[in-house]
C-alpha cells in the first residue's frame, strides 16, 4: 500500500482511519495535552536551576565557603560553619544508620525472605518513611534536646539517621537480593557457614550497590531542614562541640532567606546552589554506576 | 568398611560448638536489628504522645475543633492548621493529579524512542530531589511576585466566589499548594508510570487489535488495569504533600487564625506551625506542639497505611 486512500477508508471494514473523525481527532488532543502536561512539569525544574544558578554565583567565592556569617545588615561573611555542621550532622547521622540499615537489610534479604516477620519489617519501614520530617524533628527534640538540655548536632543527627533509615534498608536489601542465588548455593556447598557466606561473598558482591543507597540517602538528608530546624537549630559561630546548637546549610538557606538583609538573601542562594549541586551530582554519579551496572 | 568416620578427612570435619553458635547468634542477631527498625515507627509514636499527654488531658479532643492558639494565655487548638494542612493539600492534588497521570502516560507509552524518553523519566524524577527548602527561597523571590498579579485578577473578576474572596498580599494558601503540587509530581508520575508499564503488553496488543485508537486503549484498558497503583502512587502524594514542612512555612504566611475560606488568605499547616515555634517554646506550649505533631503523625499514617492496602488488595490479579 502507497499513500492513504481516502476514498475507501470511509468503507467500512477498512483498516484506514479518517483523520477527521472524532476518534482520532480526539486521539491527537489527548497526545498534543500529554506532552503540553510534560513540558509543564519541567518549567519549575529549570526555572529553579536557573534562578538558583543565576542568584547562587555572585557569592560563590572563597569567602562563602571559611567564613562566618555576616551580622544582619552587613554584607561579606560566608557559611563556613553551616557548611561544617551540615557534614558534622550528616556524619553522626550516617555513622547511627549505616550499621542498623544493612544488618536489617541483611535479615530481609538473606533470612527473613518471604516469612511473616520480615513483612511486617518491610510493612512499617514503608510506613516510616513516610512519616513528615517535621514529626522526626519532633521526636528526636524529645529524646535528645529535652533530655540533654541543649540543641545539639548529636540531636540534628539522630534525627537525619531516622529520616535516613528506611532509604538505606530498602536499597541495602534490594542490593543483596539482586546478587544471584549461585552464589550462595556454591559458598554453602564449600562448607561455608551463614555468616561466612553472607559477610565473604553475598555482602561483598553488593557493597557498590549499597554504598549507592546510601550516597542517595545522604545527599538527601544533607538537603534536610525540617529535622534539624528545633534539633541541631542554628548558631553564628564555630563548632567547638557536637553538644552545641549547630548551624546547617538547609537551616541557614531558611532562616537567611526569610530575613530582610540582602547581604543574607545573597549567601541564603549561595548555599541553595551548594545543596542543589550535592544532591543533583549525587543523584546523575547513582544513575550512571546503576546504568553501568545493568549493562 | 570402616564404620567409624575418618574425622582427618575435610569431608567429615564437624563444626565446632563455637562455630555454630556464632552463626545461629548473626542469624538472630539480624532479626533483632530488623525488629529494632520496625518497632522504631511505634517508639516514634509513643514518644510524641508521651509528651504531649499534658496538652492531651487539658485539651482533649477539643484541641482538633479550636482554632484559637494562644501562647500568652496558655489555649491552644489545631482547628486553623489541621484545616491549612488539609486545603494545601487538596490544592496540590487538584493541581498535580491530572498533570502527573499525563506525564505517566506520555512517558510509559511508545510516543517516544527509549532513548529520548529514559532522560525525560530522569528529569521529572530530579524535581523530587530539589531540597525543600530551595523551593522555599525560589518561591519567596520568584514565583509569589509571578503569581500575585495573578492573584489579584481572580479577587478580581471572580472575588464573589468565596474561595478568591480576599486580596492575597504575596504569600498565601494558593502559592504553598502550588509549590506542594511541583514537589508531589514527581511521586504521582513516576508511580504512576510504574502502574502502567506493569501492565501486560497482551492486554495492549488485543485492544489495538479490536480496532481501539491508542488513547481509547489507554482510558478504557490500561488506566482501569493500572488503577490501583496509580491510586496507591496518590495517596503516597497525599502524605508527603500534608507533612510537607519547609517550602510551606516559607509561603503560606503563617497566619494562625482562619479569617475566610479563600485560598488566597494567608494560612498555616500543622507542619509550619511547629516548624515556627519549636525552637522558642515552653512548657504547656511545647506539649501543645507535640499533640500537633501527633495528629500530623496520624493523619498521614492514615494515608500511607490505606496507599499500602489500595495498592495490595487492588493490585491487578492475572
Amino acid at each position: 500500500m502507497t499513500a492513504p486512500d481516502f476514498a475507501t477508508a470511509r468503507r467500512p471494514g477498512s483498516l484506514n482511519r479518517k483523520p477527521t473523525s472524532p476518534r482520532t481527532l480526539f486521539a491527537s488532543a489527548m497526545t498534543v495535552l500529554s506532552i503540553f502536561f510534560t513540558l509543564l512539569a519541567l518549567i519549575p525544574l529549570v526555572a529553579v536551576l536557573a534562578y538558583v544558578l543565576a542568584n547562587g554565583l555572585s557569592r560563590l567565592d572563597v569567602a562563602a565557603f571559611t567564613q562566618l556569617p555576616p551580622a544582619p545588615g552587613l554584607g561579606g561573611g560566608g557559611f563556613g560553619n553551616a557548611l561544617l555542621g551540615t557534614l558534622l550532622t550528616v556524619a553522626i547521622a550516617a555513622v547511627i544508620s549505616i550499621p542498623f540499615g544493612v544488618v536489617a537489610a541483611i535479615y530481609l534479604s538473606e533470612f527473613g525472605r518471604d516469612t511473616r516477620l520480615a513483612d511486617w519489617v518491610n510493612f512499617f519501614t514503608n510506613v516510616l518513611s513516610g512519616v513528615p520530617s517535621i514529626v522526626i524533628g519532633a521526636f528526636a527534640y524529645a529524646v535528645v534536646v529535652l533530655t540533654t538540655g541543649t540543641f545539639s548536632a548529636v540531636a540534628g543527627g539522630v534525627a537525619l539517621a531516622i529520616l535516613m533509615l528506611p532509604t538505606i534498608v530498602r536499597t541495602a536489601a534490594e542490593a543483596l537480593e539482586s546478587v544471584p542465588n549461585d552464589f550462595r548455593q556454591a559458598s554453602i556447598g564449600l562448607g561455608a557457614t551463614r555468616l561466612q557466606t553472607t559477610l565473604k561473598i553475598v555482602f561483598p558482591a553488593a557493597v557498590p550497590a549499597i554504598l549507592t543507597g546510601i550516597m542517595l540517602a545522604i545527599a538527601r538528608a544533607a538537603g534536610e531542614t525540617a529535622p534539624v530546624l528545633f534539633t541541631a537549630s542554628f548558631s553564628q559561630y564555630w563548632n567547638t562541640t557536637i553538644w552545641q546548637p549547630t548551624a546547617t546549610l538547609s537551616r541557614l538557606v531558611f532562616s537567611f532567606a526569610t530575613a530582610p538583609y540582602p547581604g543574607q538573601q545573597e549567601l541564603a542562594w549561595t548555599a541553595s546552589l551548594v545543596l542543589v549541586a550535592l544532591v543533583l551530582v549525587t543523584s546523575i554519579l547513582a544513575r550512571l554506576v546503576t546504568q553501568r551496572r545493568h549493562k | 568398611m570402616a564404620l567409624t568416620t575418618d574425622h582427618s578427612s575435610p569431608m567429615n570435619r564437624q563444626r565446632s560448638g563455637f562455630a555454630r553458635s556464632l552463626d545461629s547468634g548473626f542469624v538472630w542477631g539480624t532479626a533483632a536489628v530488623a525488629i529494632a527498625v520496625g518497632l522504631l515507627l511505634a517508639v516514634i509514636a509513643l514518644q510524641v504522645g508521651e509528651d504531649a499527654l499534658p496538652a492531651i488531658q487539658k485539651f482533649g479532643l477539643g484541641f482538633l475543633v479550636s482554632s484559637r492558639w494562644s501562647v500568652i494565655d496558655g489555649e491552644f487548638g489545631a482547628l486553623t492548621q489541621i484545616y491549612g494542612t488539609i486545603v494545601t493539600s487538596l490544592i496540590a492534588l487538584f493541581l498535580a493529579v491530572p498533570i502527573g497521570v499525563g506525564i505517566a502516560i506520555f512517558l510509559s507509552e511508545d510516543f517516544l524512542p527509549p532513548r529520548i524518553k529514559q532522560p525525560i523519566v530522569f528529569l521529572v524524577e530530579l524535581l523530587a530531589a530539589i531540597p525543600s527548602v530551595v523551593y522555599g527561597i525560589w518561591g519567596i523571590f520568584v514565583l509569589i511576585p509571578i503569581l500575585r498579579p495573578f492573584g489579584i485578577w481572580l479577587h478580581e473578576t471572580l472575588g464573589w466566589i468565596p474561595l478568591f474572596a480576599t486580596a492575597p498580599a504575596g504569600p498565601g494558601i494558593y502559592a504553598a499548594g502550588l509549590v506542594l503540587a511541583i514537589m508531589i509530581l514527581p511521586i504521582i508520575a513516576a508511580i504512576s508510570r510504574d502502574a502502567m508499564v506493569a501492565v501486560p503488553a497482551e492486554l495492549r496488543q488485543a485492544a489495538y487489535g479490536l480496532g481501539a485508537t491508542r488513547w481509547e486503549t489507554i482510558f478504557q484498558i490500561l488506566l482501569p488495569a493500572g488503577f490501583s497503583g496509580i491510586a496507591g502512587g496518590v495517596m503516597l502524594a497525599l502524605g508527603r504533600a500534608m507533612g510537607e514542612t519547609m517550602a510551606v512555612t516559607m509561603l503560606i504566611g503563617n497566619a494562625n487564625t482562619i479569617d475566610s475560606f479563600s485560598i488566597l488568605s494567608q494560612g498555616s499547616t500543622v507542619a509550619s506551625l511547629l516548624a515556627n515555634q519549636f525552637a522558642e517554646a515552653g512548657g504547656l506550649q511545647i506539649s501543645a506542639l507535640m499533640y500537633a505533631a501527633l495528629v500530623l503523625f496520624a493523619l498521614t499514617l492514615v494515608v500511607n497505611i490505606l496507599a499500602e492496602i489500595v495498592v495490595r488488595r487492588f493490585s491487578l490479579k492475572l
